[in-house]
């Protein structure tokens, strides 16, 4: 425990200190100001902290004329996404991470490159199809191109977590007299959960965060965001930061449920390429 | 009796079928192809979709029209120019910041986990809301202004975000955008480094290379991949930059994915919208061609 070894130490936690506020004193001040009462946000100066904490400004959010209806429409576009991009992405994750066959880099290379498609890309044409189609305006559209959005994150890490999981536990299985699909649903599938689970959060995220597709897609059935997007002009500075809180609120909470797996998610899909 | 040769067929249909789908040869295509259905509906139908919208009148007639208009758009210039500008000073500040992150987090010292969580946190945080968080930072009456004015260092509200300090708007984005998407290239850069052998790093340190010559000679050029992976991504999102302009500079800065927006949302044109995206996907295709060119030269370079 030399000296230099304990000066070294100090920058450190000095250092990651500095970046941690950096992180955290933004999300700080977006919580007090939605808990700040409505007349104290317009104050000159200021105080950093309100005189009280008041409900006021989140009631007058939630009470806001659509801002129910959209929460309710962000949560079935999530849920609808979260359910396609698994039913969709885990299969083709399963099949690139067990088997070795023809075509696998270039679907893998194909994969990475829908990456790059702007989202401005998919939404104006689709929403041109959409109408055609009967799907402009409904949760079931909007939850559509969303899945489109998370379908290549999803088979990155579903790959990922099925790599995770050893092949020979199902070929023991199989041996035992499971049939293939037997033996991924009783054996695989088991010790994939969690990390599917982790993967289904992240798709939930991905949707409930999604703002330009979904404010193109719909007129009456926005999501939480498109309605915040296409109101913010108009509305009081209050609302714009109540929103902002109350958007920000389930992402913390999921990211802080799949903390463990996120590292792991995003360094397999990093491992991919 | 229908019923034992009807039994028979569905047996031996399923026993043909299984033989089908049960193949280590087919099995994989099968459990691809929804995702190959989805991305053919939903990638390249759009993108086709796009391309016919923005070189095609309604009467199905090829066009230019639509290019024309979007260049002689009086946003178009701006646009351009602040999308460029935004991504050249975003992505550069994002890649030296997450590289920071990243090897202090590499060094494993104790709680680094812990750090790591509260380093990632703004991954889950979209780009709206990161603007409506900094707005409430830059806003006349905000949290900067009253921390500035409590501190004595002003005496009147600065105007962060208005027509006449357009340069300071254009900071506040950045530090929004900073804020928000670092997270993502530090995650990328510390998965890198935890693939780089300990081999490598102890050869170094037997060679006498210690603290910034090794990052520099060693562990640099070893994350060459992540840094490229990084780069890309984070080039090709930032060049989309949309809500955070829009939360925080209202219309004050335009970006290109806001004029396709507002084209197609308040202009109902879809044409022109088109020939936006169109126009932002060549973009986006011409800078990861030239990342992988350069960087890949470079590194033909080294090894010669």
């Amino acid at each position: 425990m030399s000296y230099p070894w304990i000066l070294r130490r100090t920058l450190l936690y000095m250092a990651v200190t500095a970046f941690a506020l950096w992180v955290l004193v933004p999300i700080f001040f977006i919580g007090i100001s939605a808990f700040t009462p409505r007349n104290e946000i317009y104050r000159w100066p200021k105080p950093i902290l309100p005189s009280r904490f008041s409900l006021d400004t989140m009631r007058f959010f939630l009470n806001s004329y659509g801002v129910l209806r959209s929460l309710s429409n962000s949560v079935w576009v999530a849920l609808l996404t979260l359910a396609f991009t698994l039913a969709v992405g885990a299969p083709a994750g399963y099949a690139v991470a067990r088997f070795h066959f023809r075509g696998r880099e270039g679907f893998r290379l194909g994969i990475l490159i829908t990456r790059m498609f702007p989202t401005a890309l998919l939404a104006v044409p689709l929403a041109v199809t959409f109408i055609k189609w009967g799907l402009y305006d409904t949760l079931i559209g909007v939850a559509l191109i969303h899945t489109a959005m998370a379908l290549p994150f999803a088979v990155i890490i579903t790959t990922g977590i099925f790599m995770g999981v050893p092949k020979d536990l199902e070929e023991a299985a199989m041996t035992l007299g499971c049939s293939r699909f037997g033996a991924f649903v009783r054996v695989a599938l088991p010790l994939a959960l969690p990390g599917l689970a982790a993967a289904a959060m992240f798709t939930f995220v991905i949707s409930w965060n999604e703002v330009f597709a979904a404010t193109i897609l719909t007129v009456n059935n926005r999501t939480l965001p498109a309605h915040i997007l296409t109101t913010i002009q108009a509305s009081p500075l209050y609302f714009r930061f109540a929103g902002g809180f109350f958007m920000i609120l389930p992402a913390l909470f999921f990211m802080f449920l799949i903390r463990r797996y996120l590292f792991h998610m995003w360094g397999g899909a990093t491992a991919e390429r | 009796m229908p019923s034992p040769s009807f039994s028979l067929n569905i047996g031996s249909m399923d026993k043909g079928l299984r033989k089908l789908l049960g193949t280590d040869t087919f099995l994989p295509y099968w459990l691809l192809l929804p995702t190959l259905i989805f991305i053919g509906i939903f990638f390249l139908m759009p993108l086709f979709n796009a391309i016919l919208l923005s070189f095609r009148t309604d009467n199905g007639a090829f066009t230019l029209d639509y290019f024309k208009r979007m260049v002689k758009d009086v946003h178009f210039i701006e646009a351009l120019k602040y999308t460029f500008l935004l991504a050249l000073t975003i992505v550069p500040l994002q890649v030296v910041t997450a590289l920071a992150m990243a090897l202090l987090i590499n060094t494993g010292f104790k709680g680094s986990r812990f750090f790591l969580y509260l380093f990632a946190l703004p991954l889950g945080i979209s780009d709206l809301a990161a603007g409506l968080i900094w707005l409430s930072i830059f806003t006349q009456h905000g949290f900067l202004n009253s921390i500035l004015y409590s501190l004595g260092i002003i005496d009147k509200p600065i105007y962060y975000i208005s027509y006449q300090n357009i340069g300071l708007t254009f900071l506040a984005v950045v530090v929004a955008e900073h804020w928000r998407a670092t997270a993502i290239v530090m995650v990328i850069l510390v998965a890198g480094l935890q693939m780089i052998s300990k081999d490598y790093l102890e050869a170094a340190e037997v060679l006498g290379a210690r603290g910034w010559r090794k990052i520099w000679y060693v562990i640099l050029p070893l994350l060459k991949p992540s840094l490229q992976s990084a780069l890309i991504i984070r080039t090709i999102f930032a060049l989309q930059t949309f809500a955070v302009v829009l939360a925080l500079a209202g219309d004050i800065i335009p970006v290109l994915s806001g004029q396709a927006y507002f084209w197609h949302f308040l202009y109902r044109n879809s044409h022109i919208a088109s020939a936006y995206a169109v126009f932002l996907m060549v973009i986006s295709i011409a800078m990861t061609w030239g990342y992988l060119r350069f960087l890949r030269s470079r590194a033909e370079v080294v090894r010669a």
